[in-house]
């Protein structure tokens, strides 16, 4: 180097010029525009032209083949050694505040489950202090959760609602709370909590493997926290399956619905990115990126894969138990 | 790759792939100034409409898509993004760091702002209109009753958020890991504090945001009920939502602010920052205290009796920080040997305007007084005090404070001034009237009023083409300074000025702090 101070502090690298910034703009503005315009069509014009699917599927693949290019990119730049003690922390601490960006966003869908069933609930039947008026608009409304009748379906359906709405609500046949304590083991819910916390522990494992420099031990257990977390998907679509198909519970099962597919539906999209960031990690291991003291990418992902795992607790907590 | 020195690449790739801060910071002050104008003529549109009582000029859908388009535009178009540039440009320089945290992620969270703009305003030529719900875009407005074109602003929302997220988490990382040795927390200039409390509220809350727009994305769509009492669910739940995000980003839009006027008053007083520590918590202290008092924004939504008190006292604590500011910025002024020039011209305007919006702000407060106050002019007037004469007032002061430093030319004193005092005149004669208006009960949000407001609202209406006049003029003294101005190599521009970004070469150079400058343990903050 050609200072002569940088011998006492590392010199931070600065990157060049890069085009990364400027080509996911293009991918991500062309799958916002795709996507919404599939939307458009589908709840506003009549069906969705393949024009709008065109833009939305180049979109994503743009997107994606860019972020690809710039990860590998990263990567790159780290095995070359360009990375100071410095820069890594710089990514530890955008990991860190991504994964609380995170947590805020699932903040405000439980917020609005847990603001749904301690107030709005019983306000809707009448009681307490915002009872008074929706006693009067949703007469014969029983609050209990999860919600046997729709507020609409109380009064008689979308027809005879007195004020204006946007679309039929009906509540499910079968919810999937616990019911029956004599099939415990069919309850699909509590297999998946077994499998995913199961899966944090041998990601903690791989992790030890990976500290003591013992590679083989590392790919196995993560190999098999990547497998479990697939048969969690798998389960999940089951589940998804089993409520559209026998018990009637679907995105326009009101609130109960709403809440249950939006919570778990996020989450599931986050165990898919958690599960993809780490079987690419396996990935990198095999080709022999990480060493016993230089394994960023890994510990990066392992701390979104426990996170999803959190986060599954409370939704086991909040949406399957309580 | 490697140890290279090099100056700015060549032609339109320089902006496209830079990754140099200073860049960053350039492209995004001229884009939020765009957008200002752009911001700015919704408003005109608004206030010609508004010149005589009667309808005027637009139709009323129009008049509505002016005011959504309007506060969208400023809000997250101009000022946010104006203080990501100054945090961009000033940031690196004031902790002696080499260049931001993240510099490629640093050019994408720009370079996504243009394009969600330009998205945003093409909704005027969809059909349906642009959304016309307001900024605040309430359910079922904005599901049950919206344009198409809503589906379009739900999705530039989240890019929107991403950028401000990406931004954050970049200044995060910069202030907590790149300070130059010997640069302490306590030792950080209060713009770099304000910033670091900044965008840990923005990465705090536009998540939350963006779950907001997600659940009216799928209520408009897929069917779900989240703001739909027929099927369980409740719009005051998208009001609540809203506001858990919408009163933190009022303080994410006047915190950076705050730190300005902390930079440029000792400055000018040519003395350091009175009460620099409670300065600091006082910061901390609004911040923490923006996470509960967002229902204020409800009083008449028929909150239970409990959380209407709640929410009021908790909002009335805020005042105590906030006093704490502005009486250290009177302090730092007791004795000082104080000269005004036009940033610390700017700064008094702030002072005295933000703090007659500060004092509305604690009439409205009162949940009682608010039942009266609720959605009226008053309001209008009250977040415009704050918004305008806080925000845009200290960001137009830090463009003059800096600008010297940035190009390496003086601005046009006498222009300057005359800049200051017409805006003074023009935005105090375009919302010191909507006080009266508001109290007397004209309703905010409409193209047409009684009778009985018409000479307030000819007022406003000339006040407010004054006030964009005078931005013609700011415009021109920047472009004639970047262009013409009077070269100056001083180091130090003003001499009551202190900080690091005081001890590079004027205009700064391409790269500063490529090694971190020394700092002098003795030497207090700036």
């Amino acid at each position: 180097m050609s200072n002569p101070t940088s011998t006492e502090y590392e010199k931070y690298y600065v990157p060049e010029q890069s085009k990364m910034a400027v080509m996911a703009t293009i991918g991500l503005i062309l799958s916002i525009f795709g996507a919404a315009s599939v939307m458009n069509d589908k709840t506003f014009g009549d069906g969705i032209t393949s024009g709008s699917w065109t833009i939305l599927i180049v979109g994503l693949f743009w997107f994606m083949a860019v972020l690809f290019a710039w990860f590998r990119q990263a990567i790159r730049e780290n095995i070359a050694g360009m990375n100071s003690a410095q820069l890594k922390k710089s990514y530890v601490l955008g990991m860190f505040w991504f994964i609380f960006s995170e947590v805020m966003f699932f903040f405000a869908f439980f917020g609005a489950l847990f603001y749904v069933r301690t107030l709005v609930g019983p306000w809707l039947a009448g009681e307490g202090e915002g009872g008074r008026m929706n006693g009067l608009l949703w007469e014969g409304f029983e609050y209990n959760w999860p919600m046997a009748l729709t507020p609409q379906e109380a009064v008689g359906g979308a027809a005879s609602q007195p004020i204006a709405n946007n679309g039929s609500f009906t509540s499910a046949e079968t919810t999937m709370a616990f019911s029956d304590a004599a099939a415990w083991y069919k309850w699909l819910p509590l297999w998946n909590t077994i499998i995913l916390l199961s899966s944090s522990f041998t990601c903690h494992l791989a992790h030890m493997g990976i500290l003591d420099g013992n590679k083989k031990k590392f790919n196995l257990w993560l190999g098999i926290t990547v497998a479990l977390g697939f048969i969690f998907i798998c389960v999940q679509f089951y589940e998804y399956y089993e409520a559209y198909a026998h018990f009637g519970l679907t995105l326009n099962s009101g609130i109960y619905g709403s809440t249950f597919f939006m919570l778990t539906g996020f989450h599931g999209f986050h165990v898919f990115m958690g599960m993809t960031m780490l079987a690419i990690q396996l990935m990198r291991s095999l080709k022999g990126h990480f060493t016993a003291d230089d394994h960023f990418g890994f510990e990066a992902s392992s701390w979104y894969w426990h996170f999803v795992d959190v986060v599954w607790v409370f939704l086991f907590l909040f949406v399957y138990i309580l | 790759m490697g140890d290279h020195h090099h100056g700015p690449a060549k032609g339109i790739s320089r902006w496209l792939f830079t990754t140099n801060h200073k860049d960053i910071g350039t492209m995004y002050l001229w884009f939020s100034f765009a957008m200002f104008i752009l911001g700015g003529a919704f408003a005109m549109i608004i206030r010609a409409e508004l010149f005589q009582p009667g309808m005027q000029l637009v139709d009323p859908a129009f008049f509505n898509q002016m005011t959504t388009l309007h506060g969208l535009v400023m809000v997250f178009g101009a000022i946010m993004p104006s203080f990501v540039g100054l945090a961009n440009w000033m940031i690196p320089m004031m902790i002696g760091a080499p260049d931001m945290a993240l510099p490629r992620m640093n050019n994408w969270s720009f370079w996504i702002l243009p394009p969600a703009f330009l998205l945003l305003a093409s909704t005027l030529f969809m059909e349906g209109g642009a959304p016309a719900f307001g900024w605040t875009f309430y359910a079922p407005l904005s599901t049950t009753y919206a344009p198409p074109s809503v589906t379009i602003f739900i999705f530039c929302i989240h890019v929107l958020g991403l950028s401000s997220i990406m931004g954050s988490i970049n200044i995060i990382a910069t202030v907590m890991n790149m300070r130059a040795p010997g640069m302490t927390y306590m030792k950080m200039p209060l713009f770099v504090w304000t910033w670091l409390i900044t965008a840990f509220l923005l990465v705090a809350v536009m998540p939350v945001l963006a779950g907001a727009v997600t659940m009216m994305l799928m209520d408009i769509h897929f069917g779900t009920s989240f703001f739909s009492a027929a099927g369980g669910g409740d719009p005051v739940l998208f009001q609540h939502i809203f506001w858990f995000f919408g009163h933190p980003e009022v303080y994410i839009i006047i915190l950076p602010a705050f730190g300005v006027v902390s930079q440029i008053i000792p400055a000018f007083s040519r003395k350091p920052l009175f009460g620099y520590d409670s300065m600091v918590y006082a910061t901390a202290s609004i911040a923490f205290l923006s996470f509960i008092v967002w229902a204020h924004h409800m009083y008449t939504v028929g909150m239970p009796i409990a959380g209407e008190l709640f929410f009021m006292y908790a909002t009335m604590l805020i005042a105590v920080p906030t006093g704490v500011k502005v009486f250290n910025w009177i302090s730092t002024m007791w004795r000082g040997a104080l000269t005004f020039e036009t940033p610390m011209l700017f700064c008094m305007g702030f002072l005295v305007l933000f703090t007659i919006g500060g004092f509305t702000g604690l009439m409205l407060s009162i949940a009682p007084s608010d039942f009266q106050y609720h959605d009226s002019y008053f309001v209008v007037a009250h977040f415009h005090y704050v918004m305008v004469a806080g925000a845009v007032f200290s960001m137009t002061a830090a463009v003059y404070y800096w600008l010297p430093k940035w190009c390496g030319r003086m601005y046009n004193e006498t222009m300057g001034k005359t800049h200051f005092w017409i805006s003074f005149i023009g935005f105090n004669l375009t919302f010191f009237p909507q006080h009266f208006v508001g109290l007397a009960g004209m309703p905010r949000r409409i193209p047409d009023y009684a009778l009985q407001f018409a000479d307030f609202n000819m007022m406003s209406s000339i006040g407010a083409f004054i006030y964009g006049a005078s931005q013609i003029l700011f415009l021109y003294n920047v472009i004639a300074t970047i262009v013409s101005g009077k070269p100056t190599s001083e180091e130090k521009v003003w001499d009551g000025a202190e900080g690091l970004e005081w001890t590079v070469p004027t205009p700064a150079p391409y790269h500063t702090f490529e090694t971190p400058p020394k700092i002098d343990p003795a030497h207090a903050h700036s």
